[in-house]
């Protein structure tokens, strides 16, 4: 049989990079993610097998990149998202009922950074981002514009933005849009 | 110094900033922080436009928001021009290019100005009686005239080419207005430690201070004491103030809309700045504070340019320095016009007389007035005025008869009182009520979490309204939840500024026996008598006099009118004026352009625009993208010299005789995981899946409750516990929601989980002869040969190196598989498949020649066959549906009556006698094409194609009892010829599916 | 826009999260297949479009995905309470401010 060569990873958004004062907008390096669905009793169990404690409170996540972090995002739903490891083969070991579902492709992620980042956000996301409410780990899923994102603030002027491959044009064009007007 | 009637001095602005602006081309200058109202008065310039119906001509009422009249044609240059801009509110620009509107052909000489002579033409309710007769003549004649005549300004026809922004902002407290009273709840709030924003319409907070001087609060005049307040708020983190933003919308649970003006103001504003920002704000409590209007008196010809606002003039006078005339009159019946006199006077304005209603005004305010010179007329009226295109004169004498005296003016200013400005707390879905002492409507109780403060709420004195307001802000800190901060201290003020007196309805002179045009609602031209008029007509509602005389119905929705017309509708009506009632507020309080609504969801950002992994290199093989929803899906792949038609032939063509790619990645994918899986699908799908053997695919029905075809896909199962469905393309959100509520709220004791990986897919249909050949080298750990993997099954390894889901299916009828990859993934191996295909002369096939392909083998597309209303047996899926099974969503509406009553509509294959006639999906079918019109339609054509492989048309349609006509002549009558054709089976190619299991 | 109380994520979101389906407590017959026509059409079409206290279901699609039960009140738009898809209907009663509030337990 002929061997073709090893198909090249292709990712949606590479080679963007925009801002403005006081916003960075990047892509975010390919990662492996996991939609994990299963019931809190089991959380422990899986918080075992993928060596970090699930978040059990709604808004709230756990861990943090390049390495593992799992966001709440359900009374029964976390993701995964791991820039180094392999989630799903860690969960693989945990003797529970659960569904661990790959997504790595179906997600990609726009890092928004800088002192403007909040207000950029604010500009597609009704929810309160202020830091009372949505403090550093804070996580959910929610809406920017015209689609749906998980947002996480990974720090103080870090927010992390997953959304569907397809959706990921929008959400950056949107957020290079709001940037420009973030009142940073 | 520009303009002549600048008076040296006065005023707030540095007369050394000069602009220049035209108005109707003509040059002129202002100053800086000049409105164009002010800048244009400056110049002597009282005449602006010409009114909605009788083309009157008019000018400034006011010097803020709630101007009628004053309504310009702005722009900047041929793409920035904006209509119907309130010249009491647009701020001077260097460069601005002013025009007036609804006037033809010049501003002094128009000839719309007959409408005012042919008036009683036009009398209230004019469109509903004048124009019935005859009735053609009303598009052709009528419509025409008057569109052309009546009018506000016109629209711009160019793209607008600036950028809006939006921004979602959540506070404590919303402040809305930067008055005495919204500035002292801002700071008390503040320093109470909440979160605060202030939002105040005028580019300078200050509110009543534009125009009463005659305040002082912690020692300084009250407008210093403004500005010093804002500076102290701009200076804490926790308040953003915003200036020139007018807050137009309160929503449920105090979400309230604010629009601030960003650049409109500036002559050459930074492009990367929006010219409009929308903020959505979501505050724990609102502060409202939105004060007061001024009321005009309704006297006979009391629209004429010159006659304004008492407080009007006095804003230009003592913010913007400009007299408003060298001859002022005065008509009142409120102390508030007095001061305007008195400081007119003292700016060296001749003011001849004052003209009170009220036969006992204030003795301190006639005893000024002595002092000053100024006559006193108290207990008389103003019963016309004179002047073509500026007043001239008025005509003053008792409303009771008797001699009169006309005086000599060049302007007129008046004022009936104040209209507490309610519009927020009304939206807010507060009721007002009557307050029969003060004779206004005030706020009744808060059904938000709301206070009003100030003049709004009916508090005139400026100490009760600047410690009415600190208790507000306060407390509204507090009920937000705000802690550790320290109060605010109200500071001391005082005023000699009187607001009492007030008159609602016409003033003496303009009664009921008279037919005088006395202008209640100035911009749509709507007169006391109008009024009148309705209610003699038998409108007694407030909400029917207001719909048949459009009073308080224009752009600044009544602000000056609405109070007026009610009082003279009351008394019309014999009834006391609360009882009338009010009609409601409704947003935007000011007018609010599109391209702030709209915002960024503008161009590429209006919609999402999706696209599929391989969307490059489909591109760079030439395909032509359709839209299907938000998807851009490769249509046809036209090679050089090929029209459409051909294009999709040869991809037919190609797909049969050797191979085609697909992009199938759009479809819809839910993996379903657990170990009820299979239970959740047999009650999902009309299809069993018990017997369903891991490694193997199947065609699903879904149905809805009331047992119609919602959905269809190929479902395969990747192991026991775990299942790869796929949904239609149009159908995977709603699939998935429909899956989650019964799974989530009828069937939650199963053990399933779904997880949409529509995305996480790129999918690459191989379809034909030579399909395996092409994959195969590609592929490890799969063996493809027919006997290890037949038609519906589905296999997982590796291709190109990379992890796959192949999976064998066909909806073409040929020998097919389709692969999956990681979406990241999917243009490589797009790429690599081309690369063994092309030179095996297979070709790249868009979705019209997927459509032809499945067309051929009778397969639906749920959507295009189906319509929301066939069931599995019309569609003759009947062997999909699985008898023995309890239960599934759908079984007992396939029972209905109706669903299996005989005669149903059923889907069937249609010929064409002539096989060159592709027949038009939709069109409708008859039995006897001799009927008389309207035909009995037994259905319609649902599907229609050139099949190049079958050498002729062919189309699938439902029929009225269709499988029994199988064979039978039909008729699809078309405008220009009636096509026969006949009734067949749906599968027109391979009819033993021979090329399928090859 | 409404802010809506999600039981689930235990704070208030703002409507754009998510989606309205209809009334609630509407319960899909165990035996569905052998129900009467009648029984059918009262479960499958007939709806109350009440003014005043409505019951009905949310789905906070753009959040934490769960489907929830809500009292709203017609007239004002005001939600009364929400809970969790599966837990008893909640009852409401009038107070004497017009304002719709939960029924006092043991009354």
């Amino acid at each position: 049989m002929a061997k073709s060569a090893q198909a090249v990873r292709t990712p949606p958004l590479a080679g963007r990079i925009s801002g403005a004062a006081g916003v960075q907008l990047t892509p975010a390096a390919p990662a492996a993610r996991v939609s994990l669905r299963a019931g809190a009793n089991d959380a422990k169990a899986l918080s075992t097998a993928l060596g970090l404690d699930l978040p059990l409170r709604p808004k709230t996540s756990a861990g943090s990149l390049p390495g593992r972090l799992a966001a709440w995002l359900g009374p029964d739903e976390w993701l995964v998202i791991d820039e180094t490891g392999d989630p799903l083969a860690d969960l693989g070991k945990a003797e529970v009922l659960c569904s661990a579902v790959d997504i790595s492709h179906r997600n990609t992620a726009i890092l928004v950074s800088g002192k403007g980042a909040r207000a950029t956000l604010e500009s597609g996301c009704p929810q309160n981002l202020s830091d009372s409410v949505f403090p550093v780990g804070a996580a959910s899923r929610t809406v920017l514009g015209k689609i749906e994102v998980v947002i996480i603030r990974t720090a103080d002027t870090d927010y992390r933005v997953e959304c569907w491959r397809s959706f990921s044009t929008y959400a950056f064009d949107f957020l290079s849009e709001s940037a420009r007007d973030c009142l940073a | 110094m520009s303009g002549a009637n600048r008076i040296k001095g006065k005023g707030r602005l540095t007369p050394a900033r000069t602009l220049r602006f035209t108005f109707d081309g003509k040059a002129l200058t202002a100053v800086e922080g000049d409105t164009l109202a002010s800048a244009l008065i400056s110049n002597g310039i009282h005449l602006t436009g010409r009114s909605y119906k009788y083309h009157r001509p008019r000018g400034m009422l006011s010097a803020g928001p709630e101007e009628p009249n004053a309504l310009i044609d702005i722009s900047r240059d041929a793409a920035r021009r904006t209509p119907n801009v309130r010249a009491t509110v647009q701020e001077v620009f260097d460069g601005m290019r002013a025009r007036s509107q609804n006037r033809w052909p010049s501003l002094a000489f128009d000839i719309g100005g007959i409408n005012n002579f042919a008036s009683p033409l036009f009398a209230a309710g004019f469109y509903y009686k004048t124009f019935m007769w005859p009735k053609a003549a009303w598009t052709k004649v009528y419509e025409p005239i008057i569109r052309a005549a009546a009018g506000l300004g016109v629209a711009p026809v160019e793209p607008d080419p600036d950028h809006y922004a939006n921004h979602h902002v959540h506070c404590d407290v919303l402040v809305i207005g930067g008055g005495a009273a919204g500035l002292s709840a801002a700071l008390a709030a503040a320093h109470a430690g909440a979160e605060v924003i202030l939002c105040d319409e005028q580019p300078e907070t200050g509110g009543a201070f534009h125009h009463d001087t005659d305040a002082t609060i912690d020692g300084v005049q009250g407008w210093e004491w403004a500005q010093a307040a804002t500076a102290e708020l701009r200076a804490m983190d926790n308040v953003r103030v915003l200036s020139r933003t007018t807050a137009f919308g309160s929503q449920a649970q105090n979400h309230v809309a604010l629009v601030e003006r960003v650049t409109e103001h500036l002559a050459n504003p930074d492009p990367a700045l929006p010219r409009e920002r929308l903020w959505q704000v979501r505050a724990r409590q609102v502060v409202i504070a939105t004060g007061a209007i001024e009321r005009h008196m309704v006297f006979a010809n009391n629209d004429r340019p010159g006659i304004m606002l008492a407080s009007a003039a006095r804003t230009f006078l003592n913010h913007f320095g400009v007299a408003v005339g060298a001859k002022v009159g005065v008509y009142t019946a409120c102390d508030s016009a007095w001061a305007a006199a008195f400081d007119l006077k003292q700016a060296g304005v001749s003011v001849p007389a004052i003209v009170d209603v009220r036969t006992d005004p204030d003795p301190a305010l006639v005893a000024r007035a002595r002092e000053l010179g100024i006559e006193v007329l108290a207990g008389q009226c103003v019963l016309d005025t004179s002047g073509k295109l500026r007043v001239k004169s008025m005509k003053v004498g008792r409303a009771s008869g008797g001699s009169t005296r006309d005086i000599a003016i060049d302007a007129l200013i008046m004022s009936a009182g104040w209209t507490p400005s309610v519009h927020m707390y009304s939206q807010s879905r507060g009721k007002v009520v009557w307050d029969e002492a003060s004779q206004r409507f005030l706020p009744g109780r808060n059904v938000q979490d709301c206070m009003s403060v100030g003049a709004c709420a009916g508090v005139d004195d400026l100490a009760d309204a600047i410690a009415g307001a600190a208790e507000a802000g306060q407390a509204a800190a507090r009920a937000a939840g705000a802690k550790d901060g320290k109060d605010w201290t109200a500071p001391q003020s005082a005023s000699a500024a009187s607001w009492a007196g007030s008159m609602m309805g016409s003033a003496g002179g303009a009664g009921a026996e008279t037919s005088v045009k006395a202008f209640v609602d100035f911009q749509n031209d709507v007169t006391a008598k109008d009024i009148r008029l309705a209610v003699r007509e038998g409108m007694h509602s407030i909400e029917h006099v207001k719909r048949f005389t459009t009073n308080g119905m224009a752009t600044d929705q009544g602000k000056t009118s609405n109070i007026h017309g009610l009082a003279i509708a009351a008394e019309m009506l014999g009834k006391p004026l609360p009882q009338v009632g009010l009609t409601t507020f409704r947003a935007p309080y000011t007018p609010v352009t599109f391209g702030a609504i709209v915002n960024h969801s503008r161009g590429s950002l209006f919609d999402p625009t999706r696209c599929t992994p391989m969307h490059a290199a489909e591109e760079a093989q030439g395909a032509v993208f359709e839209d299907v929803g938000q998807w851009k899906r490769a249509w046809y792949y036209p090679r050089a010299g090929e029209d459409m038609h051909q294009a999709v032939n040869r991809e037919c063509r190609t797909v049969r005789e050797v191979a085609g790619l697909f992009d199938a990645s759009t479809l819809g994918k839910i993996e379903v995981v657990g170990p009820d899986a299979a239970e959740f699908l047999n009650l999902m799908y009309t299809n069993s899946w018990d017997k369903l053997e891991p490694g193997r695919c199947k065609y699903g029905i879904m149905l809805r409750e009331d047992g119609f075809i919602y959905d269809d896909g190929v479902v395969g199962r990747m192991a026991e516990d775990r299942f790869h469905v796929t949904t239609t393309t149009g159908g995977a959100p709603r699939v998935m929601h429909h899956m989650e509520d019964y799974l989530q709220t009828e069937f939650p004791h199963l053990k399933v989980w779904l997880t949409s990986t529509t995305e996480q897919w790129a999918v690459i249909a191989v379809q034909g002869p030579k399909a395996r050949e092409i994959i195969a080298p590609l592929v490890e750990g799969i063996d493809m040969s027919n006997e290890a993997m037949p038609h519906m099954s589905v296999r997982e390894g590796t291709i190109c190196g990379v992890p796959t889901r192949l999976f064998r299916m066909s909806f073409t009828g040929e020998t097919g598989f389709e692969v999956n990859v990681p979406a990241d993934y999917g243009a490589a191996v797009w790429t690599a498949l081309w690369e063994r295909a092309e030179p095996l002369g297979a070709c790249a096939y868009g979705t019209e020649a997927m459509h032809v392909l499945r067309a051929e083998k009778g397969y639906i597309i749920v959507g295009q066959d189906t319509d929301g209303t066939v069931t599995p047996d019309d569609a003759g899926l009947n062997w999909a549906v699985a008898r023995k099974k309890p239960d599934f969503v759908g079984i007992r509406g396939m029972t209905r009556p109706d669903l299996i009553a005989p005669g149903r509509k059923q889907l069937v294959g249609l010929v064409t006698r002539d096989p060159s006639i592709v027949l038009e999906e939709g069109a409708q079918i008859v039995a006897d094409p001799n009927q008389s019109v309207p035909m009995t339609m037994i259905g319609h054509v649902t599907s229609s194609y050139w099949s190049e492989n079958c050498g002729r048309s062919i189309a699938m349609g439902v029929v009225a009892g269709g499988r029994s006509l199988k064979g039978k002549t039909l008729y699809v009558p078309m405008p220009e010829r009636t096509i026969e054709i006949e009734v067949t089976d749906a599968v027109f190619i391979d009819k033993e599916g021979v090329r399928l299991n090859g | 826009m409404l802010l809506i109380h999600c039981p689930y994520c235990q704070e208030d979101r703002p409507e754009l999260e998510f989606r309205n389906t209809g009334e609630a407590h509407i319960e899909r017959p165990k035996d569905i297949a052998s129900i009467s026509d009648a029984d059918f059409e009262k479960f499958f079409f007939i709806r109350t479009n009440p003014k005043g206290v409505t019951y009905e279901r949310w789905r906070h699609i753009h959040g934490c995905a769960r489907f929830f039960n809500a009292v709203r009140d017609t007239v004002s738009d005001r939600f009364v309470t929400t809970y969790k898809a599966g837990e008893p209907r909640v009852e409401v009663e009038r107070g004497e401010d017009g304002m719709l509030k939960l029924k006092e337990s043991g009354q």
